[in-house]
């Protein structure tokens, strides 16, 4: 399959069709939304069946054929947000708390991102690594606590911020549902995930109707967010795909150097490329008040993440056949 | 049926403020608080409540004492750089023991 029609088929799977359809209803100011609640549901639902699944596939692995994957990872986590400070404080003229605070979502993850990317390589029939979700736990949260020291070393931020940021990044939704049922898939192997698959397996048909469901809503928030793209400025515009094709390639690179397959890479592309918006922005808010919250939402819902569902992932998977050869 | 006069102060804030506020009336010497959830629109426009989560109201009935500490840490920590309003009103309350 050529480039055109990889993009093509993208273009008209699930995901990119029901964020569309969520930010048409918002342009033509459709009183629809999915109730907070359901929303908050199904994101539950979403990451503890991946970590389940993570958990189950885990076990199998050995410590082996992880260890470098996960070091490439690791170390993705404390480029992606010094790259990003760096880049919006020297070229963009961003200050301290807008650069560090726009940095501490591009150094996260997005998982529906990770999942958009698990789902397109299942697709074009490159599917990637079992133990992807471990690798999506250990990017969570290192790009956000560097990222806020960055930015608490250089304003000086109420230091009793800090501490009740730390603790509630790591004991947040995602870590807490992701970890957990890292763990739970792991002590309950097999035979227990046979029992619970049918609810629970990201490559079924209920994780993927409530994967439709969610994106459906993050269509809507993100459309309530176009009218910002006037106010953020052409530079974070141009750095809202810029940058995660740089982190994407950088991403690529590293999961091909640390033995992953095309899949493997370019799932690890994606997330290197992705911006987090469920567990950064409170952490930010509380952390970097001064850091205008428009900057930071507006470049990770309504540029990059749009950018990689539509454009990016299909890129990276490019980017990692040709690093295969 | 008997009645104190004491004063209740409701601030109403940004979500990710609700547990440092919280903490910090328990340590001024408020005995307890409501929190409910709300929405509106101020100087700052919906936008101040961007970061997702709804808004909070934060009501809290103490002795006429602490109001001015209350008022004073609310106006220093919070009022440049978040979307936060406070007001005081006098309430009259049964067992008045209680909030002092």
């Amino acid at each position: 399959m050529g480039l055109s029609e990889i993009l093509r088929a993208n273009l008209l799977s699930p995901i990119p069709l029901a964020f569309a359809l969520g930010v048409v209803a918002k342009l033509v100011r459709s009183e629809f939304t999915l109730p907070r609640d359901i929303y908050t549901g199904l994101s539950i639902y979403l990451l503890f069946s991946l970590g389940l699944k993570g958990g189950v596939e885990l076990a199998h692995a050995s410590p082996a054929s992880i260890a470098w994957p996960a070091a490439a990872t690791l170390l993705l986590g404390c480029i992606t947000p010094i790259t990003t400070y760096l880049v919006l404080r020297r070229l963009g003229r961003f200050g301290v708390a807008d650069s560090a605070g726009i940095a501490a979502h591009y150094g996260s993850v997005s998982a529906v991102t990770y999942i958009a990317a698990m789902s397109f390589t299942k697709a074009v029939g490159a599917d990637a690594e079992g133990f992807m979700p471990t690798l999506l736990a250990l990017l969570e949260s290192p790009g956000i606590h560097i990222a806020l020291a960055i930015g608490a070393v250089k304003t000086a931020s109420p230091d009793r911020a800090v501490g009740h940021v730390l603790h509630e990044v790591l004991t947040g939704r995602t870590m807490v549902l992701l970890v957990g049922g890292l763990v739970i898939g792991a002590l309950m192997g097999e035979k227990g995930w046979t029992a619970i698959e049918t609810f629970y397996d990201p490559k079924g048909a209920v994780f993927k109707g409530a994967l439709t469901l969610f994106i459906l809503e993050m269509g809507v928030v993100a459309g309530s967010r176009l009218g910002d793209l006037r106010k953020v400025g052409p530079f974070l515009l141009g750095f809202g795909i810029i940058m995660p094709i740089l982190h994407g390639a950088l991403g690529v690179w590293l999961g091909h150097l640390a033995g992953l397959s095309v899949g493997g890479a370019t799932v690890l592309g994606a997330m290197a490329a992705s911006a987090s918006y469920i567990a950064a922005p409170p952490a930010v808010r509380i952390t970097l008040p001064d850091a205008n919250p428009t900057y930071y939402l507006t470049a990770a819902l309504a540029i990059t993440f749009p950018f990689n569902i539509l454009l990016g992932i299909p890129l990276y998977y490019e980017m990692a056949r040709w690093l295969a050869g | 049926m008997h009645t104190t006069t004491l004063n209740l102060v409701t601030i109403i804030a940004e979500p990710v403020l609700e547990e440092m506020l919280t903490r910090e009336l328990r340590q001024m010497g408020a005995r307890g608080f409501t929190v409910t959830e709300s929405r509106g629109e101020g100087s700052r426009g919906i936008r101040a409540s961007d970061v997702p989560g709804q808004n909070i109201r934060i009501e809290v009935i103490v002795a006429p004492a602490v109001v001015p500490a209350i008022l004073a840490h609310v106006s220093t920590h919070y009022f440049p750089q978040y979307a936060v309003i406070a007001f005081v009103q006098a309430v009259e309350v049964v067992r008045g023991e209680k909030y002092i």
